[in-house]
């Protein structure tokens, strides 16, 4: 019985996911133009989108190989899988020991893995200098998210991302320099993960600036609509992270009732508003970046990971 | 068992010679290579009962130094890495059968290579300083062979060369190494030396004699310099012999010494090692993305393997000495796990390199392109290669780097100081490497097999023969079982860990739907089982929907870049090119790289130059100095050559008064 009341959990996250991942993307898509002072597109523009895309053909170019077609489940599964993962509303979730903290990073680091290649399938430049500069970032991104989930997991003796949140959500916790440390360098990795402002710039038509949108230029119908959900997953993945490593409050435990879980789903659905608002606001505020002043950002955010780590290594109080 | 074992070594020595007749004939390299992969397979099943069985076998025979005997035995640790050795020359035989084909001269290669086998299994059956040393020796030679087959090609020699300065240098350590350990009893039977521990000092002369000596063989900076020209330059098979196996030998003489020989290990013995681990895992995957050479990049990936090996050999070190034998466990689990993961996935990597070495006569990345249209099986292999190697889930690399990690994460309970800051730094260093290998093979992978044919020996290749694919695939699907069911390696370990850590990682295999946990659950788990389900399951939901519900169709059109494609492949991302932001990030500091642009006057019809210059600190700051200090003394010494023998005489004359004299001083 608890084994499949686990499950029907597990597969209303997936779905929850799934259905919310556009619409954050939409909302905060919606709130830069309001910021700007435009009308902006409505909220349900990436779901039109999406349903515009699945519909057309798929063009692809003469010499696109099989693993060319492949890479976009292979990256949406990845993706899936992952956001799948984080406790969102709900943690005790069935697979969450499928995978820790470090093997979800793994597996986002398998879909751009993926997606580079995809990059630089058809042997175009712009392909190959988006997954160039791709790599690059990600470079020094995930040795720095290494390193937070490293401090973080030092706080909370574990690396299971369900623990995590109800160490986070308990009262031993407390403030501590390394959990604020960790914070920013997530905040940042984070960002460049997205990548949004200032690191790239998801709107930009000018190909030399883009990093993400030239390693995926040669993409086109259902193709297409699978990474362009897989990104906006990913972001919501990031926020949910975020949410449920440093905002913990309304994940329901294991043993839930029904108020306790449509609390939580409540509460999930303001802590996405607010990171897509707060996510919005940071991006109109700042500039985009020259993209070798990127590592110094993302060196930035290593640096600040390695000290948390370092000083949880030295005193457990920090 | 080890007198099983020993009849099959010493069949591969009987086929050596045997092989100078057979090499003249076409029909001898299948003999030879089907002889080694069957005794190959032997060697494994009695390595596996050894291993499973949890016994030990010994055996003296009247060979080596009169009256005293060879000695040799199985334990668990050497067990493990006869496995690890004889799969790799397995799948390298297999191989073998397609690639040697190309050989042009199999005279040069085929009585090197059982040779080259034996060489490698007496290593690690020896239970004696003697035919330890020996046998190393042998291992060394026999090699050296093989890299100096192709003796006309530009550079080998020079590799061949360097490769026996550099193995010289660390049989020396090794042999002063054992020479400590025999003390002066002068006894050198293992199990002598086991008994009677050295003392605390000459046991840390004993752990940097062992760092060196084993050390240079698997390839820590800086002692790495003879690798990445030697490994290449074999004959590709033996190219994954090397970098998959011989490494891996290395790593057994480093565990026997330290954790078996040595006796108890002082606090502070794991600081060399992780320091020198961490440094060799950052700086050989940034070599390896510098490089144009596809073999070359393999084998600086080698180097940085090791490093990561040696990391958590390191932290193995440091839990043992402080009495944490759980954690101990985890991390000599991790190191020996990713030896042998690596083995696999790097052989499968060698191997591909030599199909496409073959079928295009290119080692240059920058004149391949687009095989993946051209050998679709090679390439597809040659992908899960890339993506195991990479640490990506569901395979077996990640497993591996993942438990590194999570000995990581017990490292706090340590009591030095100098432990508590020195290991996260390592683990972010780990963690770079990990990043940058991805960022290395995505590299590889894309210059080689995507895009669009450089040259046209890319555009013409053939796929390569059916028998070396089938090899290519077997170690392809190994990676991926280990990956995916990581709990049954992890328990065949047990014995290992036992005997050199002092305990074992808990029981994996009764764990519910497979999982591991290296400690408790609540801490950590990972199930690769279930991962690599969701993944297909997820994948094939979304293809199947999409296909189902929406549209299926393709259409085939020109490249679209933007609306403007350039019809000429020159135009595409280069190795170089693919490599210029990392090398600005990282290069600048480490290989003090410049990129030189020279511009011509305006009206002139001088072409624009672009140059990058990258540095080598390793060969800067130490061999070439070195370099430059033998031939000065040399030069120097040369006088001594012409002097008259009246001088000759004093010269004698002045050493035995010196002699006398330390002799009369000596206490």
């Amino acid at each position: 019985m608890a084994l499949i009341h686990n499950f029907v959990f597990q597969g209303a996250q997936m779905l929850l996911v799934l259905l919310l991942a556009p619409l954050l993307t939409g909302f905060v898509r919606k709130v830069k133009a309001r910021l700007l002072r435009r009308r902006g597109p409505p909220l349900v523009q990436p779901y039109r989108d999406l349903a515009r895309l699945l519909r057309k053909d798929v063009v692809l170019a003469g010499n696109a190989s099989w693993l060319f077609r492949v890479i976009p489940y292979l990256v949406f599964a990845a993706t899936w899988v992952a956001a799948s993962l984080v406790p969102t509303f709900r943690s005790g979730l069935m697979f969450s020991w499928t995978a820790d903290l470090i093997a979800l990073i793994a597996l986002l680091g398998s879909a751009r893995f993926f997606l580079a290649l995809a990059g630089m399938d058809v042997g175009t430049g712009f392909g190959g200098i988006g997954a160039s500069r791709e790599v690059m970032i990600a470079s020094l991104a995930e040795p720095a998210m290494m390193m937070i989930v490293f401090a973080i997991a030092l706080i909370a003796g574990s690396t299971q991302l369900s623990t995590m949140a109800a160490f986070m959500n308990s009262p031993e916790v407390g403030l501590r320099v390394s959990l604020g440390l960790g914070l920013i360098a997530l905040i940042i990795v984070a960002i460049a993960e997205n990548a949004r402002v200032p690191v790239d710039n998801p709107a930009t038509h000018l190909e030399l600036t883009m990093v993400h949108e030239a390693m995926v230029l040669e993409y086109s119908g259902r193709h297409l609509a699978l990474i362009e959900l897989a990104t906006f997953l990913k972001l919501l993945l990031y926020v949910s992270l975020i949410a449920c490593l440093f905002a913990p409050w309304g994940i329901g435990a294991a043993t839930a009732d029904p108020a306790e879980l449509a609390f939580g789903v409540v509460s999930y659905t303001a802590k996405l508003a607010a990171g897509g608002f707060l996510l919005a606001l940071f991006e109109t505020a700042i500039a985009k970046m020259r993209v070798f002043r990127v590592p110094e950002f993302l060196g930035a955010a290593l640096m600040l990971a390695l000290l948390a780590t370092l000083l949880r290594f030295v005193s457990r109080s920090f | 068992m080890v007198i099983d074992s020993l009849y099959a070594v010493a069949a591969l020595l009987v086929l050596a010679p045997a092989a100078i007749a057979l090499s003249a004939s076409p029909a001898g390299r299948p003999v030879v290579y089907g002889v080694s992969l069957a005794l190959s397979l032997v060697l494994v099943a009695a390595a596996a009962v050894s291993l499973v069985g949890g016994q030990q076998s010994n055996a003296v025979l009247p060979l080596g130094l009169p009256w005293l005997g060879a000695h040799f035995r199985i334990d668990a640790l050497s067990a493990f890495f006869l496995i690890v050795v004889n799969l790799g020359a397995a799948a390298a035989s297999l191989f073998a059968f397609g690639y040697g084909k190309h050989e042009e001269f199999p005279g040069r290669v085929l009585p090197f290579y059982p040779a080259y086998l034996a060489a490698m299994n007496l290593v690690l059956l020896s239970a004696d300083a003697f035919s330890f040393l020996v046998s190393w020796e042998f291992m060394s030679l026999s090699s050296w062979a093989l890299v100096v087959a192709h003796h006309r090609e530009r550079d080998n020699m020079r590799a061949g060369y360097v490769y026996l300065l550099m193995a010289g240098f660390g049989t020396l350590a090794l042999l002063f190494a054992f020479g400590l350990m025999a003390g002066a009893g002068g006894d050198y039977v293992f199990d002598a030396m086991r008994a009677t521990p050295p003392t605390a000092g000459l046991a840390a002369l004993v752990l940097i004699l062992a760092l060196v000596g084993a050390g240079s063989k698997a390839g820590l900076v800086p002692l790495h310099a003879w690798l990445p020209l030697a490994h290449p330059a074999a004959p590709s098979h033996v190219s994954a012999l090397m970098s998959g196996v011989m490494t891996k030998v290395a790593v057994y003489g480093f565990i026997r010494i330290v954790f078996d020989l040595a006796g108890a290990p002082a606090w502070w013995w794991s600081m060399p090692v992780i320091v020198a681990g961490a440094v060799t895992a950052a700086m050989g995957v940034l070599y390896a993305l510098m490089q144009r050479d596809l073999k070359r990049v393999l084998a600086y990936s080698t180097i940085e393997n090791i490093g990561i090996v040696f990391v958590a050999l390191g932290l193995a070190l440091a839990f043992k000495a402080n009495a944490m034998t759980f954690a101990a466990a985890l991390a000599m689990t991790a190191a020996l796990l990713h030896v042998l993961n690596h083995s696999l996935f790097k052989s499968l990597l060698f191997c591909g390199a030599g199909a496409v070495l073959a079928s295009t006569g290119e080692r240059d990345l920058e004149k391949l392109g687009g095989l993946i249209h051209r050998m679709p099986q090679t390439a597809f292999v040659f992908l899960v290669g890339c993506a195991a190697i990479s640490a990506l889930p569901p395979l077996n690399g990640f497993v591996s780097e993942w438990l590194a990690f999570q000995a990581i994460l017990v490292s706090p309970q340590l009591s030095s100081w100098g432990l508590k800051l020195m290991i996260p730094a390592a683990g972010a260093l780990l963690a770079l490497s990990a990043a940058l290998a991805g960022a290395c093979f995505v590299r590889v992978y894309g210059i080689a097999f995507l895009g669009r044919p450089r040259s046209d020996a890319a555009g013409f290749a053939q796929e390569t023969e059916r028998v070396s694919i089938v090899a290519m695939g077997l170690l392809a699907a190994v990676c991926l079982a280990l990956g995916i069911l990581p709990g049954f390696a992890i328990d065949v370990l047990a014995p290992v860990t036992q005997l050199v850590a002092g305990a074992r990682m808990p029981v994996q295999s009764g764990v519910e739907w497979l999982s591991i946990v290296p400690i408790v659950e609540s801490r950590s788990s990972y199930n690769g089982l279930l991962v690599f389900l969701f993944m297909a399951a997820s994948g094939m939901i979304g293809a199947y929907g999409i296909h189902r519900l929406a549209s299926d169709k393709i259409r085939r059109g020109a490249i679209w870049d933007c609306g403007f494609p350039d019809a000429s492949p020159v135009t595409q991302y280069s190795g170089d090119s693919f490599a210029q932001p990392i090398r600005r990030v990282f290069g600048s500091l480490v290989f003090r790289a410049r990129e030189v642009g020279e511009m011509p006057p305006p009206n002139s019809t001088l072409p624009a130059r672009f140059a990058a210059i990258v540095h080598d600190p390793v060969w800067d700051t130490l061999y070439e100095p070195l370099n430059g200090f033998i031939s000065f003394a040399t030069e120097k010494l040369n006088v001594l050559q012409f002097l008259t023998i009246r001088r000759y005489l004093s010269l004698v004359f002045a050493a035995l008064v010196i002699l006398l004299l330390v002799l009369a001083a000596w206490p």
